[in-house]
């Protein structure tokens, strides 16, 4: 597989791969509008190559075409492409933030941005993230800066079931359908531990517990199983079919496989809890959330075939984050787990690669050596992977999306910006060059748009 | 696994050295002394008494002098974080008292903070072997508690500690009086931005009649004021300008009017937060007004933040006006991102030396206590840290720390959490793993 996106491919292999993206039918209500924009052929040249599926090439050249990657590799043919000189610096695939809340909870973060959290009930399996995004965000931008070029947008973690997610390509749009991921799955939120049982407990209600808590998931996935049943009876022409019910349908979508589980979860033992409830009803926990003590069940994450997202330094805001080090994702991935770096932040998401670099220098201090190349996978394949996107994006491999970052030098120093990211082969933002950037609505006449202070 | 082994070599060290008052001397490195003799390659610093008696290229070693061989390494001085609950919370919601939070009117410039400092915090340790060896702690207003008590417009005084966890961490209290105003301020009185100045300038012309009448005051021959005597003693020192105000505000308009009061009144004045600072960069160089900035944050979070921009160090730096790095996220638990702040700066236009400086002797400078830290110079107090690499990169970590001299043990509650969960092939279960 390394191998093969060296060599220039054939264009009728990938045409596959590009309509199992464009998976969706645009005549159906809320599903995706987005249209890449448009694009020449670019040939980045002489860079240091991190591919995303573990490899790194130096000196290699990277061919992008139709929004599409053409070709990784040494001396490839310009064509007629327009040819960025990128030696000296570094080229990776777009970043994938597997958990912001862009738009949901925008900046400015007033009241009546709010729109994250349907704080109202435990259950809110039947609301849809997307219905609350604000494309105008201007933290869209500032994650487009850092190399961001896909991400899920996640309903918060107040209730234990807090809604569908969607996932974005990060193109500011006129709406929500304008930035949708097309053929993306659907996510479900699933929350554990304090944030659920203290926002309900401190109303008398239930949960107020953890216990409370495990008994609430159970109760709704055995009301889906049945809704699930009653639907496919009637499919098979065996009774009427149960009238529709949004919080059933997402719920029943897990359990027949078709939308994922993301789930908020940072202690061990809890997450052990949650593995055993998805053996329980028959469904897969796709990523847990925060997973602050995923190193303390690195074993077991591995064997369920779940990722853990997680921060690579945030800890002690709360009970439940009092075990977090800076090695976790070190030790997940040393366990053979999927390992992820999430920001859960507007302010994180720019810097999703610095942040990956902490991981890093925290385990060479025990003498853990993860290379550049493995370290990129963490915030590009691994999230792709998650979210049900990796046959799109997430790698630099030929007749995927061309979602690639320009960085100035290794995307794990501190130093380094990028310089330019491209997103379908589009070049969506430059460093150099402020006429290419997008300025929300909402940032016009204000710094941001008029390219900072300098 | 180099790295490692010298780590393991430095704890031999550090146990070998204990507490005795022995001659130290640290030979080889590059050292950013951050004082007048700039870098030094292949230096030699000899600490003795806790105290640097001597910084020299390639200077001798004293007889009798433990030796730490830090060739090919980076020295600096030790890091000076300044803002935050270190030392004041262990877990920071719903996990017990926020001992950095005043609420209600009964205390409000005298809420001295020193009085919560707990030295064996498991935060302390976290954050001192990542290369912090000083920390300004602070109280803030936080949010209304249950009661619906809010904090008030002046937070109290903030004060200096050492990070060595020892009963001598408290170094210095009332080094500043916190002050929300803009409408961070305007929360805590009445809620409108006009508020916190009003109650700002009320305090301060009670200060003052307090100054000039007290004996009057005290026979009861001087109207009442509104603030107790605590807290008008509390405010002597701002008055006087031995005690800055520390002003956490974003618009640059507010940044304005907090010129004119520290103008009329004779203040010192350190701006938090500052979003719009660069705005109004050459008044606040005029006014000798130094901005902490936490430069990773810059999106519009209130429309006091509006044109915050990435930009802001290199702008204010230019203009003159001394800049100190905060972390963006969480300034208690994560104080040692101050070294991301500060390489993210670099990334953005300003020099390395200005970004080390603004870790170490910026602070130290602005809080009034150059004299004894933040730099590596004969006389001052040996916070010093020994890094394999850059210091500003995020790769990189302390080798061997260093405060008043002493060689602190360079593990924390999270590196034991890692030590044990890194035995994957142990049989015994976790607990028994130590």
């Amino acid at each position: 597989m390394n191998k093969s996106i060296v060599a220039i491919a054939t264009l009728a292999l990938f045409v596959t791969a590009c309509e199992q993206g464009a998976g969706d039918d645009e005549a159906k209500p809320y599903s995706s509008r987005y249209q890449p924009m448009a694009s020449g052929a670019t040939l980045l040249t002489g860079a240091i190559v991190l591919t995303g599926t573990g490899e790194r090439l130096d000196g290699a050249d990277v061919l992008i075409k139709d929004g599409k990657i053409q070709a990784v590799g040494e001396n490839l043919d310009a064509g007629d492409a327009t040819v960025i000189d990128a030696s000296g610096r570094w080229v990776t695939p777009g970043v994938i933030d597997v958990h912001s809340h862009l738009g949901v909870y925008a900046s400015p973060g007033t009241e009546s941005h709010s729109d994250g959290n349907e704080m109202t009930s435990p259950n809110t399996a039947e609301v849809w993230a997307e219905h609350s995004v604000w494309p105008h965000d201007p933290g869209f931008v500032t994650a487009l800066a850092g190399g961001v070029t896909s991400m899920q947008i996640l309903p918060g973690s107040a209730n234990l079931f807090g809604g569908r997610s969607v996932t974005l390509k990060n193109v500011p749009g006129r709406n929500v359908q304008d930035m949708k991921f097309p053929g993306a799955p659907y996510g479900l939120k699933m929350a554990c531990g304090e944030n659920p049982k203290r926002v309900y407990g401190s109303r008398g209600q239930a949960p107020s517990t953890r216990m409370g808590n495990v008994a609430g998931y159970r109760t709704a996935w055995i009301k889906a199983a049945d809704y699930k049943k009653k639907m496919e009876a009637a499919e098979g022409g065996k009774g009427e079919p149960p009238m529709r019910d949004l919080q059933l349908e997402t719920l029943a979508g897990v359990l027949s496989g078709e939308i994922l589980i993301h789930n908020h979860c940072y202690r061990g033992d809890e997450m052990s809890v949650m593995l055993d409830i998805a053996k329980e009803f028959g469904y897969k926990i796709t990523a847990f959330h925060h997973a602050v003590e995923a190193y303390k069940i690195a074993d077991l994450l591995e064997e369920s075939g779940t990722c853990a997202a997680m921060w690579a330094d945030w800890w002690g805001f709360k009970m439940e984050a009092y075990d977090g080090i800076r090695e976790n994702a070190a030790l997940v991935d040393l366990a053979g787990a999927c390992a992820i770096i999430h920001s859960d932040s507007q302010v994180g998401i720019q810097r999703l690669n610095q942040e990956t670099a902490k991981v890093i220098g925290a385990a060479a201090r025990v003498g853990i050596d993860i290379q550049p190349e493995h370290a990129i996978k963490w915030i590009t394949s691994n999230p792709a992977k998650a979210l049900g996107i990796d046959a799109d994006t997430g790698t630099l491999e030929a007749g995927k999306m061309a979602d690639v970052v320009v960085w100035s030098g290794s995307p794990f120093s501190v130093y380094t910006r990028a310089d330019q990211v491209f997103v379908d082969g589009a070049l969506a933002w430059d460093r150099f060059d402020d006429s290419v950037n997008p300025v929300t609505d909402f940032s016009l006449g204000t710094a941001a748009a008029t390219g900072g202070a300098q | 696994m180099r790295h490692s082994k010298t780590l393991i070599g430095l704890l031999a060290f550090t146990m070998a050295a204990g507490a005795s008052a022995q001659t130290t001397a640290i030979t080889g490195a590059t050292a950013h002394t951050m004082g007048p003799q700039g870098t030094i390659e292949n230096a030699t610093i000899v600490i003795e008494d806790g105290r640097f008696v001597s910084v020299s290229a390639g200077g001798a070693v004293p007889a009798g002098a433990t030796t730490v061989d830090a060739s090919g390494k980076i020295v600096t001085p030790g890091l000076f974080t300044p803002v935050g609950s270190l030392g004041l919370v262990e877990v920071g919601f719903s996990a017990g008292p926020l001992d950095a939070l005043q609420r209600g009117d009964q205390f409000t410039a005298s809420f001295d903070i020193a009085d919560a400092y707990n030295p064996r915090s498991t935060l302390i340790a976290v954050s001192r072997i990542e290369g912090i060896t000083r920390a300004i702690i602070t109280p803030s207003a936080g949010f209304p508690d249950e009661m619906g008590n809010v904090g008030h417009v002046l937070h109290g005084l903030a004060a200096m500690v050492n990070l060595g966890g020892g009963d001598d961490s408290l170094e210095q209290r009332a080094i500043a009086m916190m002050v929300s105003l803009g409408q961070g301020g305007s929360g805590l009185a009445g809620g409108s931005r006009v508020g916190p100045v009003l109650v700002l300038r009320n305090a301060l012309d009670e200060a003052r009649d307090y100054r000039d009448h007290r004996s009057e005051f005290e026979r009861g021959a001087r109207r009442e004021y509104q603030h107790s005597a605590a807290d008008l003693d509390a405010l002597q020192g701002v008055l006087n300008g031995d005690v800055p105000l520390y002003v956490d505000v974003d618009r640059a308009s507010d940044i304005d009017v907090l010129i004119q009061l520290v103008d009329e009144y004779g203040l010192r004045a350190i701006i938090g937060s500052g979003a719009e600072a660069w705005m109004v960069a050459d008044k606040l160089a005029a006014a000798n007004i130094p901005v902490v900035l936490a430069p990773q944050d810059i999106l519009p979070g209130n429309f006091d933040r509006l044109n915050a921009s990435r930009d802001s160090a290199v702008v204010l730096a230019a203009a003159g006006v001394k800049i100190i790095f905060a972390d963006g996220q969480s300034q208690t638990h994560n104080a040692r991102n101050i070294t991301q702040s500060a390489g993210n700066a670099v990334a953005n236009g300003l020099s390395r030396d200005s970004a080390l400086r603004a870790i170490t002797l910026a602070p130290a400078e602005v809080f009034g206590v150059a004299d004894r830290v933040g730099s590596i110079e004969v006389g001052k107090e040996a916070d010093v840290v020994i890094w394999p690499a850059d210091p500003l990169e995020l790769t990189s970590y302390p080798e061997q720390v260093y405060i008043k001299g002493n060689a602190v043990e360079m593990t924390s509650r999270q590196t034991l959490l890692r030590d044990r969960y890194l035995q994957i092939d142990s049989d015994k279960p976790p607990a028994y793993r130590k």
